[in-house]
């Protein structure tokens, strides 16, 4: 299995969702994609459904500096102390768990605990995770800042890049969501719109 | 095509009308034709039917009012089986259980529906002989089930027991189906066939639409098959070696052949009357006696019979008609029903050739007449056999195949015809009738009624369905598949001699093959019979 790439640390933790900070500024998971957190007896998956830089002090709104600089990277080059005093954080949805070798895709009976490791999960992990559509239920009924159509549509694009025939994913998902949208046409139309290939 | 493909699951039904199935969205709703034979896997039992009808449904009613982009295949694909998905409508009529004793039974009437969700598959080819059995000494390959390459046949011993049906429109394959039928009960069963060719079809050589003619029965069983001809002129034209010719004494007529007739030789009620008045007082030679009578004789009669003069004329312009057909001469040299029943005795089929006279006052002259003097040699023996109680002198099973069968059995003659007595009394006199006809809603719905076993090809007219299927369970779902025939070789059998309808493509019938085919499955039959005299 490929080295697991570290992206950051639990900062805050509920059952539904956790926010981590990432480690390096602006190395942000994209959106929609599978991050895992915890230790090897429980593991928790989420997805990736907000990201924010900010100041590190709440009340310190960072200033313009770019004026006389000729680029933008000229200014964190000319203030090498800008990249610790902001930070990078993101939140995600908690859309299953792992209990030793078994994989549920609901709601796991803790929250992670605050400091764990969170890991962008491996083309074989997503693939593994995308064995089942049962996550799309909790990502449509969970109360998001950002729409469900949106997330959905970045989940499954993101999930689909691992596997060797995304098209033949996608509509796999495609028909899930179908039933799960049965009563709801223009959601369903919205993420396929999302989502066709 | 792959064994046991899946189809879908049940969804809903009842026993009375069949169940739904929802079609599984990897299967293209395109590919399921009506008349597939179908299994269903329900918990405890299995079950066998037809798919009846196909159907478009959806989840939502607003994807029909504002249907998607499916100018988009990947929307297309995703919307294919999810939200929009195919129903079939499948009729079980068979049933088998899972247990050991159920399975040597074999397949029982439906009594009651598969539970839900069970999974229904296209039935195999262990499936179709199964129910169908496969061919042996008394089953007879007849076709293949519709898209499937398996042989379905035809339990041709059960099938002579009763009077059956070959329905279809004209130019549907009715002849064919017909020949490929008798070469089966000259192989596989014990009855002895008389066939009326009207059209000179199935004797010698037969006719196919754009193609070179066909071999008749004898050419491919030379020693089983007799051709009687009553036009030995146009049967030596034509190439026949015939084994006789049938010549009609005038002695031979009786009035019920008249009453027969009274439509074709318009004759009045009354002029039918007569004839039974001129014949009690002439006896046997009355036609004779009537043609030849001076004027002053005929006053004499007439007024001593009460006949009114024009009746009497009416009468006598009809009887002309028939002494006019060649083949009724005042002393035939020969006796051609003697002659008939002995080939028949002797386990030989007989097709009697009309040659050139096609009309349907010869036609249905002369088959009620033999068929008549026959039945009533077949009534007699049969009688004095079962009075001796001894099976061997009864005689050999007969099948009489008439064609035009509207003109013997309608309603209205149908109590007078020898071929009404012997499509209702049925068997007991060993004698059943093969009736090939294009109008069935002609034929008396008694008759239909009575008939075992029902072959149809394709059939438009309402009325005509309706007769056919008269009395059938599950007839409106039967009616779907038969109004969806092809229009040519395609045909639905039920009744009798088959556990459950199905609809079949006809074997070939016409090429080099096909006719080896035929003649070495008898072929084989025989040898088989000598194996197991060695054992």
């Amino acid at each position: 299995m490929a080295e697991t790439e570290r992206v950051g640390e639990v900062i805050e933790a509920g059952t539904t969702a956790f926010t981590a900070q990432c480690y390096e500024l602006y190395e942000i998971p994209p959106l929609g994609s599978l991050v895992k957190t915890g230790n090897a007896s429980a593991e928790l998956y989420g997805i990736v459904y907000n990201a924010a830089t900010t100041s590190l002090e709440p009340g310190r709104r960072p200033i313009a500096r770019g004026k006389d600089e000729t680029s933008e990277e000229a200014i964190y080059r000319s203030s090498p102390q800008l990249a610790k005093l902001l930070r990078s954080e993101f939140g995600a949805v908690v859309v299953g768990h792992k209990e030793g070798d078994k994989l549920y895709r609901r709601l796991p009976p803790r929250p992670a605990r605050i400091h764990s490791f969170v890991y962008q999960c491996t083309p074989a992990e997503v693939i593994d995770f995308g064995k089942s559509f049962d996550f799309l239920g909790i990502l449509l009924n969970a109360s998001l800042p950002v729409p469900a159509e949106e997330l959905i549509g970045a989940s499954l694009r993101q999930m689909s890049r691992a596997h060797k025939d995304p098209r033949a994913f996608l509509v796999a998902a495609g028909k899930e969501l179908a039933i799960l949208l049965s009563g709801n046409l223009n959601q369903l139309n919205a993420i396929l719109g999302r989502i066709k290939t | 095509m792959t064994e046991n493909q899946r189809l879908g699951i049940v969804v809903s039904g009842s026993l009375g009308k069949g169940v739904e199935v929802k079609l599984d969205s990897s299967v293209s709703i395109e590919d399921v034709v009506v008349g597939r034979f179908v299994t269903i896997e329900g918990a405890k039992r299995r079950f066998f039917g037809m798919i009846s009808e196909v159907s478009l449904g959806m989840t939502d009613q607003r994807l029909s009012l504002t249907p998607p982009d499916v100018a988009d295949p990947f929307i297309a694909e995703v919307l294919a089986g999810t939200s929009t998905f195919g129903t079939l409508h499948v009729t079980p009529t068979l049933v088998i259980g899972g247990d050991a004793d159920s399975l040597l039974e074999g397949p029982q009437p439906v009594k009651t529906v598969p539970s839900h969700f069970s999974m229904v598959n296209l039935a195999s080819e262990r499936d179709v002989e199964l129910v169908f059995g496969s061919e042996d000494e008394k089953r007879f390959f007849i076709g293949n089930p519709l898209d499937m390459e398996t042989k379905l046949c035809l339990d041709l011993e059960e099938f002579v027991k009763r009077s059956n049906g070959i329905f279809g429109k004209s130019g549907t394959g009715k002849t064919f189906l017909t020949r490929i039928l008798l070469i089966g009960m000259l192989q596989k069963s014990q009855a002895v066939n008389l066939v009326f060719d009207m059209h000179n079809e199935y004797g010698w050589k037969g006719t196919r639409e754009g193609g070179s003619p066909v071999k008749g029965l004898k050419q491919l069983f030379q020693s089983r098959v007799a051709v009687f001809t009553l036009d030995e002129e146009n049967s030596r034209q034509r190439g026949v070696s015939t084994d006789g010719v049938v010549r009609i004494g005038h002695d031979e007529i009786e009035p019920e052949d008249i009453v027969l007739l009274r439509q074709t030789l318009n004759l009045t009620e009354q002029a039918v009357e007569a004839v039974y008045q001129v014949q009690r007082r002439y006896g046997k030679n009355w036609l004779q006696s009537t043609l030849e009578m001076d004027a002053e004789t005929s006053k004499e009669l007439l007024k001593e019979l009460n006949i009114h003069e024009s009746t009497f004329h009416n009468l006598r312009r009809g009887l002309a008609t028939i002494q006019r057909l060649p083949f009724i001469e005042p002393n035939p040299p020969t006796n051609a029903v003697k002659a008939i029943l002995e080939h028949l005795d002797r386990g030989t089929n007989v097709v009697l050739e009309f040659g050139r006279y096609r009309d349907i006052t010869a036609y249905i002259l002369v088959a009620n007449m033999l068929s008549r003097r026959i039945y009533a040699q077949y009534q007699s023996r049969m009688e004095k056999a079962t009075a001796a109680a001894k099976d061997n002198l009864k005689p050999h099973p007969l099948v009489i195949t008439i064609e035009e069968a509207h003109k013997f059995l309608n309603p209205e003659v149908a109590g007078q015809t020898i071929f009404g007595t012997i499509a209702r009394e049925m068997r007991k006199y060993n004698v059943t009738l093969l009736v090939i006809d294009q109008r069935p809603s002609g034929i008396d719905s008694e008759v239909m009624s009575q008939m075992g076993t029902k072959i149809t090809c394709l059939l438009d007219n309402e009325r005509d369905i309706d007769s056919v299927l008269a009395g059938v369970s599950g007839r409106n779902e039967l009616k779907s598949v038969l109004a969806k025939l092809a229009a040519k070789r395609q045909a639905l059998v039920f009744g009798h001699a088959v556990p459950m309808p199905v609809a079949f493509q006809p074997r070939e019938y016409g090429s080099a093959e096909s006719y080896r085919d035929f003649t070495d499955e008898g072929k084989a039959g025989t040898g088989k019979d000598i194996e197991k005299l060695w054992e």
